[in-house]
């Protein structure tokens, strides 16, 4: 396939019976980038993606692939690979045939067939099991053969729709690593659907965060984790604890809020006054325990390897998430406070 | 069957049942006993040849199945029979495993109105709506003729293909066929390289079922049918209640045939199809 | 552009070119089964005498035609009931795994494939004055005389089960294979006996099942015709209303008649139907739990 310069999404949304899925979605993917679109299930992330393959048509706005307009064309020609969440193999077709399928669609010259045909059962790793069904494979391999089958006729853009969702903790590491490998080594274009931060924020040059069928925030994997826009953002990012609060004083870069029972220190995202209600965010690991700040009670301690996540309640009642070094034991009363710098305040109210 | 390593046994049942199993299971050979009887008696006295009033004939012949070949001139009654068979299969089949793909799978304005249509020709008495479409057929010159007769069979054929057809279409999973779309096939490769290879047992499930429906509808035959149209179930009712003129054994000798060939059609549909799998689409042996 | 916009706004309800697959089969239906049952019903509105209804008047003025109505109700409803009510506590025993189930449930099927005329032909040997049946009361001295079990009543009531009861069973069996067992075992834990299980989980749970079980073998028995015919009495005890419905249309050649009395058939076959499914809609029809 012709690789393209960009792909350009111009407004694109599409409704389900009268239900927006997805509306307004303007995004430029740059060839060889590996974007991720995050977001909860319902977000319109796989709508986006099945909208991008042609699978489904747009209801509104169109897409671009360097001047050329795509939307018109049925997904066969495209030219596009996807893989899917449960696979999708060909029950029926041994994993070569599962392969070369596709190139037999486009009517490549059988020794050619073969050729490409043999390189990607290799670059899977699947040579031991080119002549089985899909059924007698483990789920590992499975994937595999799906990426293989999306990549072997050298698509313009590979789609992936939740691939690892279906693995096992361990496996899903593997696959990752493996799924960033075959992206770096071919030069694809990669773009991804998850519902996983971690997965998005370690595979992706760039996160599209989706939220009720609308774009909450586009960056880097950095930009967004330590700059989410708002707390529907921070609360996908990690910041377990949103604590809502009211804005006490303004003091040039910093804020300072009150309510939960106790008073932080914060960077404000967005213009506040005295008085606002605002979410003050904060990550876990951010929240240490030592000598002054808020003192809380433990409730529940979890084992976590390295760490011990840590459930506390204030004198207010109010749950705090806390990563601990060392273990404290449930009822004891402990003290915690947070860097100004890592207290995200977010306006509150109705959003 | 070869994952259930992993599922404990089920207890053995103890061989002292309660008393209610074993009036459950007295039921079931009491049932079984009276069928035997019923198919034994005919098996029986079509290779008997005097039997009156004594537990088994006085001498066993197979001429009655010589003279039920010849008097019936049952070679015809069975080429009618087969072609119209066939007609019926092969029509339903063509019309009924597209509709039900798009049943299956797609929803649309009046998908609920669509279904019920396709339902009632099954939930109604083939006497109800045999008459009228006899008067219909007959009006348009097809009743009488193997037109008419394969025509009034499709009635209740094609919906029963798009049922039967229904759950083996739910089995496949639609992302299947996406898959094929982004690996480039067109709308009829899908269909053939993807669907069909799939449905293979389905379709030959529905098929079998048809066929044995068909061998064996007697309403629907019996009004549309003319003098060279009969098929053998037609046949044989025309051959039972003018009795008298034909001695009974031979007629026996008929409805054995008729029913060891319906029997065969029949096991070889349930090696395709577990019976307890066409209402409730459950697997039994999970995989 | 208001093209593709129109087209648009159909696809998303779910219109688009695919629906076409469905035309032949709506076209076969449409052709075959609706408009010869609308002209069918327009002929009914049409008999030479008597005028709009005359030809429902004849049916329901005459007490040997109107009758059939009951007389078919009297054979189908209890054979229908007595179907279903006989395999549920079979289906319940034989829904685990064991020896020789898929054997039993093959020859279970066996009498699906006899057919009518195989049928009357056997239960007029099998029950007949010297059949066997009657032989081997007397024999065992139980009765004195042959009691006579066909050409009446219970030789059509005998057919409709033999063909009746392995469908039913086979169905009630599905219906229960499709029930979770871990329900039933976790109702167990709970300290419930397995009259309380079955009574209050497995039964609730089936009983959609029956409905749907009860109006397709009532559907098999109202429809009785040639076993009415061959080992009933056809113009007495088992005259049928399918029997009234062909005698009018093809012996006396009253197409108007034949095709109201068909009609009614239909009407009454539906009314029963309807109360069966209208009751079974007031259960719960959710998920049972099973695979599938």
């Amino acid at each position: 396939m012709t690789a393209f310069q960009e792909l350009r999404l111009d407004g694109v949304g599409r409704r389900f019976g009268g239900r927006d899925a997805l509306s307004g979605l303007s995004l430029t993917i740059r060839q060889g980038e590996f974007i991720a679109l995050l977001g909860p299930s319902g977000c319109g992330k796989s709508t986006a993606l099945n909208c991008l393959a042609g699978l489904l048509p747009l209801s509104e706005g169109s897409i671009w692939q360097d001047g050329a307009r795509l939307d018109t064309l049925p997904p066969e020609r495209r030219g596009f690979g996807m893989v899917f969440q449960n696979y999708a193999l060909f029950p029926h077709l041994s994993v070569r045939k599962n392969i070369s399928f596709g190139l037999q669609m486009q009517r490549v010259p059988r020794d050619e067939v073969k050729r490409r045909t043999d390189e990607a059962i290799r670059l899977v790793r699947l040579e031991d099991h080119a002549g089985k069904l899909p059924g007698q494979l483990s789920g590992g391999q499975q994937q595999r053969v799906a990426i293989a089958r999306a990549v072997v006729l050298e698509p313009s853009l590979v789609l992936m729709d939740e691939p690892l969702s279906n693995l096992d903790a361990k496996l899903r590491l593997e696959m990752r690593t493996e799924i960033r490998r075959l992206h770096q080594t071919l030069g694809l274009t990669t773009v991804y659907v998850t519902h996983d931060q971690e997965e998005a924020l370690s595979l992706a040059d760039r996160l599209v965060v989706l939220r009720d069928g609308r774009v909450e925030q586009t960056g880097t994997p950095q930009e967004l984790h330590e700059r989410p826009a708002n707390r529907h953002v921070a609360d996908f990012m990690g910041y377990r604890n949103l604590l809502p609060m009211r804005v006490k004083a303004v003091h040039g870069s910093t804020v300072a809020v009150d309510g939960s029972g106790m008073t932080l220190e914060g960077t404000p995202v967005g213009k506040f006054a005295a008085g606002d209600e605002v979410v003050a965010g904060i990550r876990p690991e951010d929240l240490h325990i030592g000598v002054h700040g808020v003192p809380v009670t433990v409730e529940v301690v979890e084992y976590q390897g390295r760490e011990l996540a840590v459930e506390a309640r204030t004198a207010d009642g109010v749950a705090l998430h806390i990563m601990a070094g060392e273990r404290p034991a449930s009822g004891d009363s402990i003290t915690v406070s947070a860097d100004p710098a890592r207290v995200l305040v977010f306006p509150g109210g109705v959003a | 069957m070869t994952t259930t390593l992993d599922r404990p046994a089920p207890a053995r049942r103890k061989i002292v049942a309660s008393p209610a199993s074993w009036i459950v299971w007295g039921a079931v050979v009491f049932f079984l006993v009276n069928l035997a009887g019923v198919i034994g008696s005919v098996v029986v006295n079509s290779i008997g040849t005097r039997w009156f009033d004594t537990w088994l004939p006085e001498s066993f012949t197979t001429r009655w199945y010589a003279s039920a070949w010849t008097e019936f001139g049952l070679f015809d009654v069975l080429v009618v029979t087969l072609e119209v068979a066939i007609l019926v299969v092969g029509i339903s089949v063509l019309v009924g495993v597209p509709a039900s793909y798009v049943l299956a799978r797609r929803s649309f304005p009046g998908r609920r109105l669509v279904y019920l249509l396709f339902l009632l020709p099954i939930l109604m008495p083939p006497i109800t709506y045999g008459i009228p479409l006899a008067t219909v057929l007959y009006k348009y010159g097809f009743a009488g003729h193997l037109a008419g007769v394969v025509l009034a069979n499709l009635v209740p054929s094609i919906p029963f293909v798009i049922l039967t057809m229904t759950p083996f279409i739910e089995q496949i999973d639609p992302a299947v066929e996406r898959a094929a779309r982004m690996c480039g096939a067109n709308t009829r490769q899908v269909f053939v390289r993807i669907l069909a290879p799939l449905l293979v047992p389905g379709i030959l499930a529905a098929s079998i079922l048809v066929l044995v429906r068909t061998v064996g509808m007697f309403e629907l035959t019996f009004l549309t049918a003319g003098p060279d149209s009969q098929t053998l179930v037609v046949a044989l009712y025309y051959s039972m209640s003018a009795a008298g003129i034909r001695a009974q054994q031979s007629v026996d000798a008929m409805a054995v045939l008729y029913t060891s060939s319906m029997l065969v059609l029949l096991v070889i549909a349930l090696r395709f199809v577990n019976p307890t799998q066409l209402v409730a689409r459950v697997k039994e042996d999970p995989t | 552009m208001t093209r593709t916009a129109l087209r648009h706004r159909l696809a998303e309800r779910g219109v688009d070119r695919q629906l076409w697959l469905l035309v032949p089969g709506l076209a076969c239906v449409l052709a075959l089964f609706v408009y010869p049952f609308a002209y069918g019903i327009g002929l009914s509105f049409q008999p030479s005498e008597g005028g709009f209804l005359g030809a429902y008047r004849t049916f329901f003025a005459d007490a040997y035609q109107r009758d059939t109505i009951a007389t078919t109700l009297g054979l189908a409803l209890p054979a229908a009931i007595l179907n279903v009510a006989a395999s549920v506590p079979i289906a319940y025993r034989m829904r685990g795994r064991f020896r020789g189930k898929r054997l039993l449930t093959t020859v279970l099927v066996v009498p699906i494939t006899l057919g009518t005329v195989l049928t009357a032909e056997g239960l007029l040997n099998y029950l007949g004055p010297a059949g066997w049946f009657n032989r081997a009361l007397m024999s065992i001295g139980l009765i004195d005389d042959p009691i006579r079990l066909t050409n009446n009543y219970w030789g059509v009531f005998f057919s409709l089960v033999i063909t009746g009861f392995p469908f039913a069973f086979l169905l009630i069996l599905s219906y229960l294979s499709g029930i979770d067992p871990t329900l039933e075992r976790a109702a167990a834990t709970l300290g419930a006996g397995w009259w309380q299980r079955f009574q209050r989980i497995t039964l609730p749970l089936l009983a959609p099942g029956l409905a749907t079980t009860f109006c397709l073998t009532f559907v098999l028995a109202f429809s009785v015709f040639p076993s009415a015919v061959l080992v009933g009495d056809p113009a007495g005890e088992t005259r049928v209303i399918s029997i009234a419905a062909y005698h009018a249309a093809y012996e006396v050649y009253d197409y108007p008649l034949g095709s109201a009395i068909a009609v009614v058939m239909g009407v009454v076959e539906l009314a029963v139907v309807a109360i069966v499914l209208g009751l079974r809609s007031l259960l719960y029809t959710g998920s049972t739990g099973g695979k599938g």
